[in-house]
């Protein structure tokens, strides 16, 4: 682990009204799991600095390192991040950071991915890595989103489950028109139809604000789950790292 | 109900990780008020103190705490009666 090298933006994509992903050039950047983080600081001309840790939303891939943000209306790093930086600016990052909430090729296990708003970006690494692997272990998501136009990677899961991905949707404020269940949050019932059976040997993988990842990890307790094989990462109060 | 306001142990990672030359989150500790024994990814970080905060997800006690000036790192560990760190794959 070292300290924190230069990075360049070299592409920017728009995920939704208020997510963005920021593609990354960092020299010298060892490869990741899926799973782990990146911290990104920011440095102004005052030399006043702001440092978050983002989920890395990529495969490893060479020296580059894909991050999707979502905005905090009263985030001191995100909005930057979502609405100014362009192409070929350059910040600072350090990692990658984190080996407990990561996912490796290795396991064989059935894979369970519950996220919450943005908590879907270190899943989606997950679920990356699990295709480029070509990994045979059983795999299930759980996106768990305010409304569709908030729906991070809507195509690319679109294409992903038209191409056999196990993907439940959860709308917690408003539903799609014609959507079968009224909008509304996660509940013991629904997870039931959307996950393993408890004896399947799992593990889950649970990312979200604080509240959606309690209540998600206490559900699958509830319902049997072994808690040493639910892993959290949770990340405040509301929809995202600030 | 007001919402919590602590991340969690992966925030840490990057901080601890200047410090220490194994990967520390997946380190196990025990809570020296309650007994608890967690993967330190798993405890309740606080990042809006001075310094960062992390507390026992059974006891809410105060595990560690971190502190960062320009030149130098403060680590105050008196929480946990051990840590437990994996080491690293011999040659």
């Amino acid at each position: 682990m070292t300290g924190w090298r230069v990075a360049t933006v070299t592409a920017l994509r728009p995920e939704s009204a208020s997510a963005r992903t920021v593609v990354l050039q960092v020299p010298g950047w060892p490869g990741h799991d899926a799973g782990q983080h990146v911290d990104v600081r920011l440095t102004a001309e005052d030399g006043y600095t702001a440092s978050r840790s983002y989920s890395i939303a990529n495969v490893p891939a060479s020296d580059l390192v894909e991050i999707t943000v979502e905005r905090l209306d009263d985030g001191e790093v995100s909005p930057y991040l979502v609405d100014e930086v362009q192409a070929g600016d350059r910040v600072e990052v350090r990692g990658p950071v984190g080996g407990w909430f990561v996912w490796r090729p290795a396991q064989l296990e059935p894979v369970l991915l519950i996220g919450g708003g943005s908590g879907v970006v270190p899943l989606m690494s997950v679920v990356r890595r699990h295709r480029q692997t070509v990994s045979a272990a059983p795999l299930r998501l759980v996106y768990s989103v305010r409304d569709p136009d908030a729906t991070i990677y809507r195509e690319e899961l679109e294409s992903l489950t038209a191409d056999g991905l196990s993907l439940t949707y959860v709308f917690t404020r408003r539903t799609p028109q014609g959507w079968p269940r009224p909008a509304g949050r996660l509940d013991a019932a629904g997870l039931a139809e959307a996950v393993f059976a408890p004896g399947d040997g799992a593990t889950s993988y649970v990312c979200g604000p604080t509240g959606f990842v309690e209540a998600v990890a206490d559900l699958l307790v509830g319902a049997g789950h072994d808690p040493r094989r639910v892993r959290t990462e949770r990340f405040g109060p509301s929809g995202g790292r600030s | 109900m007001t919402e919590p306001t602590f991340i969690d142990g992966n925030a840490i990672a990057g901080m601890l990780g200047e410090v220490f030359a194994v990967e520390v989150t997946t380190a196990v500790g025990r809570c020296d008020g309650c007994g608890a024994v967690s993967v330190l990814a798993e405890t309740r970080v606080y990042v809006d103190a001075p310094g960062t905060v992390v507390r026992c997800t059974g006891c809410d006690a105060v595990l560690l705490r971190v502190v960062t000036s320009p030149d130098r790192t403060w680590l105050d560990l008196r929480g946990l009666s051990y840590l437990q760190l994996a080491r690293p794959a011999g040659p």
